[in-house]
C-alpha cells in the first residue's frame, strides 16, 4: 500500500512535469502559426522540416527536457494504464506480469528515445 | 443502483459509461480515462517514429512520409484535442487530490450539500479553458497551416 502511495505521488508529479514540457513542446509544433516562436523554427516552414529538427535537436536545452519529458510521460502514462488493468481485478499472477512488461517496455523505450535524443545532438 | 457485492469493481469497464450519483464529474473520468489511453497509444508509437531522426534526413523524410496522409493528420489533430482536454481536467485533478477547491467540511444537515457542489466551477472553467486550446489548435491545423 505504501509503495502505491508513493508510485501514485510520482504519478501526479510527473503529470506536473509533463503539462510543463510537453505544453511547450505542443505549443511549438502544433500552435506555430497562432504563436509565433521564430526562435524554435528558426528555418521558418514547418516544425517538423529537417532544418527545424536538426536545429532543436543540436540544443542541449532540447537534449535535456526530451529525455525528462520521455521518462515523465512513460511513467505517467504506463502507471496510468496499469492502475486501469489493475482496476479490473485481474489474478495475481497476471498483476505481476502486466506489471513487467509494462515495465520492460517502458524502460526499452526511454532508452530508445535517449539514444536518438543524444545521438542526434551530433547531427 | 448496481452494487459491488463485495467484490471491487464489479462493474469494471461498463462502470465507466454511467455517471450515476456522481453527476457529470464521472464523466469528465471517463473521458479522462479514454484521452489518457489515446495519448499513450500515440505517445509509444510517437517514441520509434521520432527516433529515425538519428539515422539522418533520409530517413526522417521516409518516416514523415509514411505517416503524411489526411488521415494522419486527422489522427494528429485528435490527439491534440486530447492532449487539450487531459492537460487542463489533469490540473483539475491535481488541485482536487492535493484537498484544494473541495470546501471545508461540513455538518451533514438537510438539504444536504456535497464536495461537488463546490468543485463544480473548476469543472466547468476546465472545459472552458479546454475549449480555447481546441479553438487555437483548429485554427492551426486546419486554417492557418
Amino acid at each position: 500500500m505504501m509503495r502505491d502511495q508513493k508510485l501514485w505521488t510520482w504519478h501526479l508529479a510527473a503529470g506536473i512535469v509533463i503539462l510543463v514540457f510537453l505544453g511547450m513542446h505542443m505549443t511549438i509544433m502544433h500552435l506555430n502559426a497562432v504563436i509565433a516562436l521564430k526562435g524554435l523554427n528558426p528555418a521558418g516552414g514547418h516544425p517538423i522540416d529537417w532544418a527545424n529538427v536538426v536545429s532543436r535537436a543540436r540544443s542541449g536545452f532540447f537534449m535535456v527536457t526530451y529525455v525528462i519529458l520521455l521518462g515523465a510521460a512513460l511513467f505517467h502514462g504506463l502507471y496510468g494504464l496499469r492502475n486501469i488493468l489493475f482496476e479490473l481485478d485481474p489474478a495475481r499472477w497476471l498483476k505481476r506480469t502486466i506489471s513487467a512488461v509494462l515495465l520492460v517496455g517502458g524502460l526499452a523505450l526511454f532508452v530508445v528515445g535517449t539514444w536518438a535524443a543524444v545521438v542526434a545532438r551530433s547531427l | 443502483m448496481l452494487e459491488s457485492k463485495g467484490h471491487p469493481n464489479r462493474l469494471g469497464i461498463w462502470g465507466w459509461l454511467g455517471g450515476g450519483r456522481w453527476g457529470a464529474e464521472r464523466y469528465l473520468y471517463t473521458l479522462h480515462r479514454l484521452t489518457g489511453l489515446g495519448l499513450l497509444a500515440y505517445f509509444l508509437m510517437h517514441i520509434l517514429v521520432t527516433s529515425t531522426r538519428a539515422f539522418g534526413p533520409e530517413r526522417w523524410k521516409q518516416a514523415m512520409d509514411a505517416v503524411g496522409g489526411l488521415p494522419f493528420k486527422v489522427g494528429e489533430y485528435l490527439v491534440f484535442l486530447a492532449f487539450a482536454f487531459h492537460a487542463i481536467n489533469g490540473i483539475r485533478l491535481a488541485i482536487i487530490e492535493l484537498g484544494f477547491g473541495v470546501g471545508k467540511p461540513i455538518e451533514p444537515v438537510y438539504p444536504y450539500r456535497t464536495s461537488l457542489d463546490v468543485q463544480r466551477p473548476i469543472a466547468i472553467g476546465v472545459l472552458v479553458l479546454a475549449a480555447v486550446l481546441v479553438v487555437m489548435g483548429t485554427l492551426n491545423f486546419w486554417v492557418l497551416e
